[in-house]
């Protein structure tokens, strides 16, 4: 590990307290709806992940944004999470340098990936709705 | 000083499930690892599997059926109880690792009250909290049609 | 030995010679025990009635010194102030050397690992000037409240029981543990230091604190009331603090020697010392 963890863990908290409320609303909009009558975020009814309701939530910039604030955090605070695991478990230095480059790499690609289909997704519903 | 034979006694990771008269935050560790070990796998499949909701309705449509399955119904809601711990616990974690929930340093008099005593009432209640979490999440996975 | 209430507990000790043993076993003694009995005497029946060559470490025998920390029914404990008759369970008496330590015979453990890192976190007092340092010119002065901030963390004696309960260095053996950094913390905190700023050089890195999770395990077995849970997490607080730029520790001058106003000299009524008994002391 490298003489910056006081930063990283900082961070790491930071990032769990904005899991906590970002993920909090996934949570409430995704899976507690229906005991909790919120279904102002799922208009056409049924299901929350039915597509008519993902594209009205695709179309606000609201969500949009807080996507890629979510997913950011949630890979910092998951991914340092696992290294400290993986690094608690004592292994050599080269297989440290090893680990820290896969999920520097992994959370790179995914966190790419993700802020794509966001803004992909939010053209997508636009473009459907005006048509 | 002549080399002595010594012979190794650490623990390993079987100090973190058990083994003695441990007390309850030492399990709260090993649960806010295994929780956390659990969300990230999930997470990062999340990520993939969600994104394809940017090649528009039906790939997303022929995604959510796949894992629309019985099985991945009480696979999701499994991650939603390690998401209702890992939350409440982590809340926990945050504000006794500031030093919020710790207590200030006191004289050691006998019986010695610790931090684990400070933070113990709020910890009761967090888990109250991630408990009833995770009933209402239940009630909602296996009870209510969507 | 046969007192009223007297019973007889099986102690099963783990045992290892090196120059015999590939691996250690377990090895049973029947003891009586009358009430009051702690574990240590026990120990000593056995070594004194039954087996000569079973080896521990001693010394006050009064929960002072730190040496007969071994672990007791699953908990690391002093084997001084541990009453059998509390911990035996059933009439069985588990006894081992601490664990996360290496075992040099019987109940005795390495501690080497837990002085290397205690002594490399700067456990004491650092003052710019090296001469002061060496020779202050007079007490320092400190307040009663700045003494409460780490008087707790000066009760360790340094028996690793907090090391042998930790489940991060259970695995980690880079981790510095729970003694090692509330003592880093005592001076930390201490009013009378100046070398926040190297201390925190060190705590940023692999020796930090940052590998504690909080299990608490640490502090539910401290022997002393010492609480390095509490230590380490106040250390977070201070470091992350500071990196948010809203520590006090970054601007804090290190007290300065008493003034002279507050000199007070001996107090009325207080008798003189009686003339020493050792030629040349004092």
């Amino acid at each position: 590990m490298s003489m910056r963890d006081t930063p990283l863990w900082t961070w790491h908290v930071i990032a769990g307290l904005i899991i906590l409320v970002l993920l909090g609303l996934h949570m409430g909009i995704m899976h507690l709806s229906g005991v909790l009558h919120f279904d102002a975020m799922s208009p056409a009814g049924d299901s929350p992940v039915d597509w008519a309701n993902v594209a009205y939530r695709a179309k606000m910039i609201f969500f949009t944004l807080s996507y890629i604030v979510l997913l950011g955090a949630g890979l910092f605070h998951g991914l340092y999470g696992l290294k400290n695991i993986l690094f608690e478990l004592g292994p050599p230095a080269g297989l440290r340098s090893a680990i820290s480059a896969l999920l520097l790499l992994l959370g790179v690609g995914l966190f790419a990936l993700g802020t794509w289909a966001a803004f992909t997704a939010r053209t997508v519903a636009l473009a459907a709705s005006s048509m | 000083m002549p080399e002595v034979k010594r012979y190794p006694n650490r623990l390993g990771i079987k100090g973190w499930f058990g083994g003695g008269r441990w007390g309850v935050e030492r399990y709260l560790y090993t649960l806010h690892r295994l929780t956390g070990l659990g969300l990230l796998t999930y997470f990062l499949m999340h990520i993939v599997v969600t994104s394809r909701r940017a090649l528009g309705a039906e790939s997303w449509t022929a995604a959510m059926a796949t894992v629309g399955a019985p099985i991945f119904k009480v696979g999701e809601y499994l991650v939603f109880v390690a998401f209702a711990f890992h939350a409440f616990n982590g809340l926990r974690l945050v504000l006794v690792e500031l030093g919020v929930l710790t207590g200030r340093p006191e004289e050691p008099v006998y019986p010695y009250e610790s931090s684990l005593d400070v933070q113990r009432p709020f910890m009761v209640v967090m888990m109250i909290a991630a408990a009833v979490v995770m009933l209402l999440g239940g009630y909602e996975f296996f009870f209510m049609a969507h | 030995m046969a007192n009223e209430g007297t019973t007889n507990v099986i102690f099963r000790v783990r045992r290892y010679d090196p120059d015999r043993d590939a691996a250690p076993y377990y090895q049973d003694f029947t003891v009586p025990v009358p009430p009051g009995m702690v574990v240590l005497e026990g120990l000593w029946y056995i070594k004194e009635h039954m087996d000569a060559t079973l080896s521990w470490r001693v010394s006050c025998r009064m929960g002072v010194c730190g040496s007969c920390g071994m672990l007791i029914n699953g908990s690391p404990t002093l084997a001084c102030n541990t009453q059998i008759h509390d911990v035996a369970r059933d009439g069985l008496l588990m006894v081992a050397p601490l664990p996360n330590f290496d075992i040099i015979r019987d109940l005795v453990p390495d501690l080497g690992p837990l002085f290397d890192r205690h002594s490399h976190l700067m456990p004491f007092i650092v003052r710019e000037d090296h001469d002061e340092m060496q020779e202050p010119s007079d007490q320092y002065w400190q307040s009663a409240d700045d003494l409460l901030e780490y008087l707790q963390f000066t009760y360790c004696i340094k028996c690793g029981c907090c090391m042998a309960a930790c489940p991060t260095f259970a695995t980690d053996p880079t981790y510095s543990g729970p003694q090692p950094l509330a003592q880093a913390y005592r001076y930390m905190i201490d009013s009378r230091d100046g070398a926040f700023e190297e201390r925190k050089a060190i705590l940023a890195g692999e020796a930090g604190p940052w590998r504690c999770h909080y299990a608490g395990e640490c502090s539910a077995v401290c022997p002393k009331g010492v609480d390095p849970a509490r230590a380490i997490q106040l250390m977070k607080r201070e470091l992350v603090l500071d990196y948010l730029r809203l520590g006090k520790l970054r601007r804090r001058k290190p007290a300065g020697v008493l003034p002279p106003e507050k000199k007070r000299g001996r107090r009325e009524g207080i008798p003189e010392h009686p003339p020493f008994t050792v030629e040349g002391a004092g």
